[in-house]
């Protein structure tokens, strides 16, 4: 595993950082030049782009409602981006947040249906549900994490298999009328029932989705995780091992404990993300409304970095860009995929940041490379 | 990552210096495992399936329904004499350290014998009375094709050190862009179009490797990094050619490649019919896979790849050009890619859907860690999935119930999936990548 970008945390740097506007600036230039690419393939089919941005900007912040949806279309990215960016720091690459949030919203979705669970208050009701969530995504992802500790499956393969097996299984378990599982045989679309009214979190915008309290929970999901990551022994011990297992050892750590804790953890932030959905967004377990949520997930981690904090800004890009495309396809008809592009361009022009400072003539100042192993692949 | 620490055990002779890597800390090996496993198999076949069985005779028709060649038998009786070899291969597992290749060889039957155990469970289960066994091998070829084609572009780019995360958004890339040249030139029926559109989506493949290497390689960025834009690129990109270009010019579906038979090996009886025709991509593949070992194992150009995936240092100092070589091999992947892509939109259905190639990309690269970074072992994973879907699906036409209760088709449908993982976590081990992949590199001049 390969450490020529270890992490630097000095506290110069970081004053460093915080005086010098570069790490700012690039991802505004990127995230311009992301949209002059997109333009230009807009205006191709004719289109004028800036008719087309103005709407996608209003379908993104138009609105007091329409900010509220935005943010509230994120939150799930940063749980789903965490499952990423913990496993990288091990040198983990976790692919199957997909499965892990499938697996977590069934848990969390059959956990709030539980008969006592209709009167039992929200104070009670509320963290079963987001523990089952946890739970749930924790276990997904525990399984690639034992496997590859214990056999040296590759996590790669595993999570790839895991994600269909999940998608497969919880569609069984929600399909299936012969035997009854946990379909409500009530509802037109297959879906559970919905969850007790004590175990729902908490409405702050009554937005198109709403914003529900799953954002706190992710934000403060952010900093604990960036606590971990900098003031635990675990985390250091979890950077080490994704930094240099071999010297990791020598040192005394535990490796295989490290790898089975840090997929367990990421697979749980995975499935608080996808309780939060439940709980907050939906009221119910339905398989396709987490679909791309998990692989969007590795996107915005990348974006990020993989720094905790950092993901949240990501995320919420992300969100809002998905949130306001339909906006901008109903008025200047341009197709939805476009925004696909834009982030594509936004993760290439951020990491490429060579390109940024060559158009734009800014001068190289600090160095900000990914903090984590340059790859998940190469097998420790 | 217990496993570093896998030398031959004290005190105890762990095989003939064939499989010590395949020693356990903890006293086992894990042949001794999986044999356990298959000997545990065996018992409950003998015990628990055979006698629970009721059904009278079932077939395997090699043809199709009038006049089929079939072998018939008895559920029991075959099931009963697979169940024996398992106990029997598990027992030999067991055996002290210098029968080790007999036990090698018993498990692997034992693997090979799980085919028309399988079947012959699955059929004793449903109300029908024979399944043809030819189609199902020609199907498991079919489904294989994107797969090992993907598998051979992972190969070639992280054999000369580029992690490659982007073969889906290559493939996907390439049948989009491939069927957009397909339906705009040539209505989407036009024969001479056709390979035109084909070649288009080769160097579509070929201009997303190109953007990939250029990334990890000029620009020195991360390489998931540079695979995942490619993948979202190529998700957006398509998408946007297929409701502004492809629907708009009403051409949506089309007439795909047409079949092609092999001279001589088509007329073999019983199996050349099915095996020996079918689509030139499908075809293309066979050759595309053994080019590919043949160019990586057998040339001094292949050389020179691989060791710019082990240590690109050392190659330098040989005199090799690293970034140049690099170049050439993720581009070459890449025009694989292509052939893959043309295989989605243009062989296996003449259209295009949003995401139709529905994550084989990432199939694809299991397979390559699969077959550990090598040609004829990614083929073989690719093989395992192609078979392991095509008997999912078989089985649940098959309808099978235990007692009252039918198999649901979502578990046949997860089949591959799990067979995978069961084999990669049980009986292959650790994989290990090139050495050097994922590092950029900056020559020493």
């Amino acid at each position: 595993m390969n450490n020529q970008t270890s992490t630097d945390d000095r506290p110069h740097r970081w004053i460093l950082q915080t005086w010098n506007l570069q790490p700012v600036l690039i991802p505004l230039y990127a995230i311009l030049l992301a949209f002059i690419v997109g333009g230009v393939l807009i205006a191709l089919i004719g289109v004028n782009p800036f008719e087309a941005y103005w709407a996608l900007l209003r379908g993104m912040f138009g609105t007091p409602d329409r900010i509220a949806g935005s943010i509230a279309r994120s939150v799930p990215f940063i749980g789903s981006a965490l499952a990423l960016a913990f496993a990288f720091r091990a040198g983990l690459f976790n692919i199957g947040a997909e499965g892990q949030l499938l697996v977590g919203g069934l848990a969390a979705g059959w956990a709030g249906t539980w008969a006592f669970m209709y009167d039992t208050p929200g104070i009670i009701a509320i963290p079963i549900v987001i523990v089952a969530g946890f739970v749930g995504g924790a276990l997904w992802g525990g399984i690639p994490g034992a496997l590859r500790a214990t056999t040296g499956a590759h996590e790669v393969i595993t999570t790839i298999m895991l994600n269909s097996i999940a998608l497969f299984g919880t569609r069984w378990l929600i399909n299936s009328t012969d035997p009854k599982i946990l379909r409500d045989t009530s509802a037109s679309v297959p879906r559970t029932k919905e969850i007790s009214e004590t175990a729902r979190l908490p409405q702050l915008v009554d937005s198109q989705p709403p914003l529900h309290m799953g954002l706190f929970l992710m934000l403060g999901l952010c900093l604990v995780v960036a606590f971990i990551l900098k003031r635990t022994t675990f985390g250091f011990e979890t950077i080490t091992v994704g930094t240099n297992p071999h010297a990791a050892r020598y040192a005394g750590v535990n490796v295989n404990r490290i790898i089975i804790l840090a997929m367990v953890l990421a697979g749980g932030f995975a499935g608080l993300a996808a309780a939060s959905e439940v709980a907050g967004t939906n009221y119910f377990f339905q398989p396709g409304t987490f679909a791309f949520i998990g692989f969007d997930g590795i996107a915005i981690a990348l974006l990020a970095r993989t720094n905790p904090i950092a993901i949240i800004p990501a995320a919420l890009l992300w969100g809002s860009l998905l949130s306001g495309a339909p906006l901008m396809q109903q008025e200047a008809d341009v197709s939805i995929d476009v925004v696909r592009v834009i982030q594509a361009m936004v993760l290439l022009f951020v990491a490429a940041d060579a390109i940024v400072r060559w158009v734009f003539h800014v001068r190289d100042g600090t160095e900000s490379h990914l903090d984590a192993p340059t790859t998940g692949l190469s097998s420790a | 990552m217990s496993n570093e620490t896998s030398a031959p055990l004290p005190g105890r002779l762990v095989g003939s210096g064939l499989n010590k890597e395949l020693a356990q800390t903890r006293g086992v090996t894990r042949r001794q495992v999986v044999g356990g496993v298959i000997g545990l198999t065996g018992i409950a076949l003998l015990l628990g399936v055979a006698p629970n069985i009721t059904s009278d005779t079932k077939a395997f028709a090699f043809e199709p329904p009038p006049d089929a060649l079939e072998i018939s038998f008895s559920p029991v009786l075959l099931i009963s004499l697979i169940g024996v070899w398992y106990v029997a291969a598990g027992v030999m597992s067991f055996l002290p350290a210098r029968f080790d290749r007999l036990a090698l060889i018993g498990q692997l039957v034992a693997a090979a014998l799980a085919v028309p155990l399988v079947l012959a469970v699955g059929l004793a289960l449903s109300d029908a009375r024979a399944t043809n066994v030819t189609n199902l091998l020609d199907e498991s070829l079919l489904l294989a094709t994107p797969i090992a084609l993907g598998a051979m572009t992972g190969l070639w780019c992280e054999r000369s050190g580029i992690v490659n995360i982007g073969i889906e958004g290559m493939m996907l890339g390439s049948a989009g862009v491939g069927f957009t040249f397909y339906a705009i030139l040539g209505n989407a029926t036009s024969t001479p179009w056709l390979w035109v559109a084909i070649l288009v989506a080769m160097l579509t493949g070929a201009a997303l490797a190109t953007l990939h290497a250029v990334l990890s390689i000029k620009y020195q960025i991360n390489q998931i990094v540079s695979g995942v834009v490619i993948n979202l690129f190529a998700l957006g990109l398509t998408g946007f050619l297929r409701s502004e270009v492809i629907v708009p010019s009403g051409n949506s579906k089309g007439v795909a490649t047409s079949e092609i038979e092999i001279p001589l090996l088509h007329r073999i009886p019983v199996l050349g019919e099915t095996l020996f025709s079918g689509g030139p991509l499908h075809f293309a593949m066979y050759g595309i896979v053994f080019l590919t070992w043949l160019v990586m194992f057998r040339t001094a150009w292949g050389l020179r790849v691989r060791s710019c995936g082990e240590n690109p240092h050392a190659a330098e100092t040989l005199g090799i050009r690293v970034i140049v070589t690099r170049y050439q091999a993720v581009i070459l992947g890449g025009f694989i890619a292509g052939v893959a892509g043309a295989w989605f939109a243009m062989e296996a259905q003449a259209g295009f859907e949003d995401n139709m190639t529905n994550s084989a990309g990432f199939i694809a690269l299991a397979a390559m860690i699969f077959g550990k970074w090598t040609p004829w072992g990614a083929f073989g994973g690719a093989l395992l999935f192609g078979f392991t879907r095509a008997l999912g699906s078989r089985l649940q036409f098959l309808n099978v119930e235990i007692g009252d209760f039918g198999i649901p088709s979502e578990f046949f449908q997860s089949l591959p999936f799990l067979v995978t993982m069961v084999v990669v976590a049980g009986a292959l081990g650790r994989a290990v990548a090139p050495a050097a992949e994922g590092l950029p590199y900056t020559p020493s001049k």
